[in-house]
């Protein structure tokens, strides 16, 4: 088992290592100047000139880079372009943000997803199992920029009751924190809840078939008793699994979700920075979002392998 | 259910007691300031901000006099070689340091020399400042400079705090220290800057909220959604279409000024090999386009006649604006004439446009009003960053761009149209221009500026590297119990005599 | 219209197992409402030149966002061009960028999988970890650096999601491959020496025929929102041609004076996708030989 961890973390550094250069050099090569885009109105060459020494971009291509991740093996992700803060202290502000939209997109996720999952399993082929499965379809097949922007026409602007954005943390103003961050969390929630519930039904098919299911019938268990106890406790394995792989799919930051709550999380600060040419701060937030995302497979992985005997002979 | 009743009950007693001791003034900003240092940025937000955290020298009227800030008076001497002024006394920074004339004298080196510093070319023509007492300040000039005063109204005048200052160096802006009527407190990048009141002002008096804090909201739509359920008290840059919708609500109330900026394209008559186009090189056909374009139908159907059309750097409003060459009417029979005379049927030209959805309005309404003149434009949408390193470097047959605009009328004009000048995107250079732009700068007589500016336009307007279409309007919704508030056109927000009504 | 229908399929399902897989299909009702649905915007797309629709970039100055009337059946947009037509133009744009990233991504990334899969070793650790560094990068800032690269258009938009969605079909087929390499009729194949070339495309690839269909038909419309998205960021369709995505990008500062400008993409995006997804929802279980 330990052997396994150290194998899939020796081939998590290449992949790090890869990321960081794809994402640097297509940062290099994208059109537009950085020391323009960064003086604004003020351009005058001497200005224009300092701003390209001082952030090295006369340097060749590799040499920025191995300033870069010389930097970045010692903590240091560099200082945004924009804004002169540092990169590990903008992550640090946006982290948690994203990390609370994405607790609540995946609780709201299951609040719809679970129980239509296993009710549509359970009634396999009937009008509910069908339309179930449109609606969870319908969730997937929103764009969910549009969604938010109905959302914030409806309830915001006409209804009046939730506030259209302005993030409130949590710790300053709990109850205002949630009334923000529902909407985009409802937005994304939608689209992962189906996603769940379609990874729940067909669990839960495949428990029902098991033997152990049958034998719980037989005995004259009643059905809610089977379902819940029985078949639902199995199929939690693959359920959990799926989750914690859409939880590392929000760390990345939805995009356009933050963008139009203007939630100020990763997406937000990430697109924002690709327009602007920081590119300290996007090679950051990507390097942070693609360790997050291999971790989180990693520990998947092992909780899927923890759980499931069967998997052990596999490796 | 309980629960719930006791929160709301919570949260409304919350909401009357922080009524009755303080308030809070929530403003929303198109985006987010970058960093606060008024040596080191750049941006319009970021100004704003400096508003309520910065005094400066001197001020502007809406009229744009200028008037006394930190200055109390100031006089010209030696041919409009040196400028002296008289400085407010019991002035302190933030931190209490004294504001005295070495203050000054540190500021001004410091915006000069800062290897950071975009203030260089607005101060270029400083050569020295002079200690004369200690509320006393003699700038020497290099060359008489008309535009000095403007600069000292805006960034370049604004006064930060020595102490803090050398202590923090170029890092000050994580924690900026002036001496305006407020202070810095805290800043979330992209969720807020907030600043609280200085007790300690010398205008105190007359600043009634003890805390400001300043959100940037980019769209505009969410903008107004959050002004109307009462989250922010205010909103900067209203968009021009949403204003009957502003106006109608009985909460709200709008105020507006024309901005000193243009919105205007950018014509390249001499910028590196993409010049040699028959719009870059032959004055007609680039006639033949203006005269093609309806302003005040494009103001009409993009901002809903909320803007006000233009064919000058200046706005018709401003005092230096040329009224011997208004906004000329449509005639396409003359562009198309001008098209023939110049030996085309047909023309075909490439426009460069920022890829948001305004400016790309703008360019398919322009299009649309082209083809009729048998001008056929094809429209170029670039992202910003790219559209600014293109046009820096000629890789452009025309663009639409725009300017923000600057107190002294030199500053919309001179970088833009003289030889080789920082902001020629054009690559337009005409030696009479240079000479009468020139010219302008080096006198403080506003009389023979104006005639100066007046030959040059005309000279401009002829000859065309730059079409200019409309001047935007800055457009303010506020709540309805917030009084006092005046626009001014420099788009700035300032809070004096503002005050919110219970 | 069953026509339509009937041809349709037929172009989309390997000859042949067609018949079989057609026949589940057929009796799969919501995999048909997404035929149906897909077909009807194929179909409206390919006929907008002979429909009798307004010119999509027709201005007029005096009918600025008007609401649905009986000139405008679905209203005009902000320099008075009927959406209905712009609509129906917008398809094509929509349709294409949804079809051509996804061909650009299998014509890229099968061969891949394929390499990878089928000879293992150096090849196949160059090829996964490049995979997994693609996957570890979050798909719309790939897209979106990518598109801004390329320089905004539809066609470097169709590229840029095409690349992006690229790494799951590297990691689908090479998964597919290394489940058929060793059955007992690759191994004889290769036994007497048949050629490697000949073995991928006569054993192998029709084995990843079908789950690469299905993924193809889910990866539209993934990718259908993608190029919306991107539009939304100003980086897909260049004015005045109409997509659907670019056309939201605008209604949204229109939302309280015109709504309708918002409404009718975004239900068109949405019922496009749809019918994507429950198109390949069918084929899944119709080409899967598992399910009974």
């Amino acid at each position: 088992m330990l052997s396994y961890i150290l194998r899939r973390l020796a081939i998590a550094i290449p992949t790090l290592i890869l990321v960081s250069m794809f994402i640097f050099t297509l940062q290099k090569i994208l059109p537009g100047d950085p020391a323009l885009a960064l003086a604004g109105e003020e351009r005058d060459a001497a200005a224009l000139e300092f701003i390209r020494e001082k952030y090295k971009l006369n340097d060749p291509i590799y040499e920025q880079y191995l300033a870069w991740a010389g930097g970045a093996l010692k903590g240091d992700l560099g200082i945004s372009l924009r804004t002169n803060q540092p990169v590990t202290e903008l992550i640090g502000q946006k982290l948690p943000v994203t990390i609370q939209l994405a607790v609540m997109a995946i609780i709201i996720a299951f609040i719809i997803g679970i129980p239509m999952g296993v009710l549509s399993a359970v009634k396999k082929g009937t009008v509910f199992d069908y339309i179930a499965n449109i609606v969870a379809l319908s969730g997937l097949s929103i764009p969910n920029f549009w969604l938010g922007i109905m959302l914030i026409l409806l309830v915001s602007v006409n209804l009046g009751w939730l506030p259209a954005s302005g993030y409130v943390s949590p710790f300053i103003d709990p109850l205002r924190s949630l009334e923000t961050m529902i909407m985009p969390a409802f937005v994304l929630g939608t689209a992962l809840a189906a996603t769940l519930m379609r990874h729940t039904r067909s669990a839960m098919l495949g428990v029902l078939r098991a033997d152990y299911v049958r034998t719980a019938r037989s005995k004259g268990l009643g059905e809610t008793v089977v379902v819940i106890k029985h078949a639902f406790r199995n199929a939690l394995l693959p359920i959990v699994t799926m989750t914690a792989l859409l939880f590392g799919e929000l760390l990345a930051g939805a995009v356009l979700t933050e963008q139009i709550f203007t939630i100020p999380g990763f997406g937000k600060l990430i697109v924002d920075a690709v327009f602007t040419r920081d590119y300290a701060v996007v090679q950051g937030v990507v390097l942070c979002t693609a360790v997050g995302y291999l971790l989180i497979n990693l520990v998947a992985d092992i909780v899927y392998f923890l759980l499931n005997p069967r998997m052990r002979s596999v490796l | 259910m309980n629960r719930k009743f006791l929160a709301t009950l919570l949260l409304s007693v919350a909401a009357m007691t922080g009524q009755a001791f303080a308030h809070d003034l929530r403003i929303a900003l198109q985006s987010d300031a970058d960093v606060l240092d008024p040596d080191q940025s750049r941006t319009f937000v970021g100004r704003i901000v400096y508003t309520s955290l910065c005094d400066k020298l001197v001020d502007i009227t809406p009229g744009l006099k200028i008037i006394p800030q930190l200055a109390t008076e100031w006089s010209w001497g030696d041919d409009g070689k040196t400028l002296t002024m008289k400085l407010r006394e019991g002035v302190t920074f933030h931190d209490g340091e004294p504001f005295n004339a070495k203050a000054v004298a540190y500021n001004i080196n410091r915006s000069k020399t800062l290897p950071e510093s975009r203030r260089k070319s607005e101060l270029a023509s400083v050569d020295s400042t002079e200690v004369v007492g200690d509320y006393e300040i003699r700038f020497h000039l290099k060359q008489p400079d008309a535009t000095l005063m403007a600069q000292l109204a805006d960034r370049a005048g604004m006064m930060i705090a020595p102490q803090a200052a050398e202590k923090e160096g170029a890092d000050f802006g994580a924690n900026p220290v002036c001496s305006g009527p407020f202070k810095f407190k805290e800043r979330v990048a992209q969720d807020r800057i907030v600043l609280t009141k200085y007790d300690n002002y010398w205008n105190a008096d007359k600043f009634h909220f003890d805390s400001v804090t300043f959100l940037p909201i980019p769209d505009t739509t969410v903008r107004l959604a959050n002004l109307r359920s009462g989250d922010i008290d205010m909103l900067e840059r209203l968009a021009a279409t949403d204003l009957a919708a502003a106006k109608a609500d009985p909460n709200l109330k709008v105020e507006a000024a024309t901005s000193l900026g243009y919105q205007g394209i950018t014509i390249n008559t001499g910028n590196g090999e993409h010049s040699k186009t028959p719009l870059g090189e032959d004055k007609r056909l680039r006639q033949a386009l203006s005269l093609s374009i309806d302003r005040d139908a494009l103001n009409q159907v993009v901002f809903e006649g909320a803007f006000q059309a233009g064919n000058q750097s200046i706005s018709p409003s401003s005092p230096w604006y040329d009224n011997s060459n208004p906004v000329p009417a449509r005639d396409v029979e003359k562009a198309k004439a001008l098209l023939k005379e110049a030996g085309y049927d047909r023309l075909e030209i490439e426009m460069s446009v920022p890829n948001n959805p305004v400016q790309t309005q703008v360019v398919q309404v322009l299009q649309a009003m082209a083809a009729e003149a048998n001008i056929d434009i094809k429209i170029v949408s670039k992202e910003f960053a790219k559209l600014l390193s293109d046009d820096s470097s000629g890789d452009f047959m025309a663009s639409q761009i725009g300017w923000s605009g600057r107190v002294d009328p030199d500053g919309n004009i001179h970088a833009f149209v003289t030889c080789k000048a920082g902001l020629n995107d054009s690559g337009y250079c005409n030696p009479e221009v240079d000479k009468l732009l020139n010219a302008a700068r080096a006198t403080s007589d506003d009389e023979a500026r104006k005639k100066d500016y007046d030959a040059a336009n005309a000279i401009l307007l002829d000859e065309l590297p730059i079409i200019y279409l409309y001047h935007e309007k800055w457009i303010w919704a506020m709540n309805k119990k917030l009084e006092g508030f005046t626009a001014y056109p420099d788009g700035m927000i300032r809070l004096e005599n503002v005050t919110y009504a219970d | 219209m069953t026509d339509v229908l009937d041809n349709e399929a037929n172009d989309l399902l390997p000859a042949r197992s067609g018949n079989r897989a057609w026949k589940k299909l057929k009796h799969n009702r919501s995999a048909l409402l997404g035929l149906i649905l897909v077909s009807f915007f194929i179909v409206a797309a390919l006929a907008a030149p002979i429909l009798p629709i307004a010119d999509p970039a027709a201005t007029s100055w005096s009918a600025i966002r008007k609401a649905p009337s009986a000139a405008h059946w679905l209203g005009t947009d902000e320099i008075g061009r009927d959406i209905l037509s712009r609509m129906i133009w917008g398809a094509r744009a929509s349709l294409m960028a949804g079809v051509v990233s996804v061909i650009v991504a299998t014509i890229i990334g099968v061969p891949l999988g394929l390499l990878s899969g089928y000879f293992g070793g150096w090849i196949d650790q160059v090829i996964s970890r490049i995979t997994d560094a693609l996957l570890a990068t979050p798909f719309l800032i790939l897209a979106i650096a990518l598109a801004a690269f390329l320089g905004p258009n539809l066609t470097n938009a169709m590229i840029a999601i095409g690349l992006s969605a690229m790494p799951k079909f590297v990691r689908l087929t090479r998964g597919q491959v290394l489940s058929v390499k060793t059955e007992d009729y690759v191994e004889g194949a290769r036994a007497v020496g048949l050629a490697d070339f000949s073995i991928i495309s006569r054993y192998i690839l029709p084995n990843v025929f079908a789950p690469v269909l299905v993924q193809a038909t889910l990866t539209v419309a993934t990718a259908i929102i993608a190029e919306a998205s991107l539009s939304f960021l100003g980086l897909g369709q260049q004015p005045p041609d109409p997509s659907w995505g670019s056309m939201l990008n605008v209604a949204k500062n229109f939302l309280t004076q015109a709504p309708w400008m918002a409404w009718w993409p975004g239900a068109a995006i949405f019922l496009v996708v749809l019918g994507f997804n429950l198109l390949g929802d069918g084929l899944r279980d119709a080409l899967d030989p598992r399910e009974g």
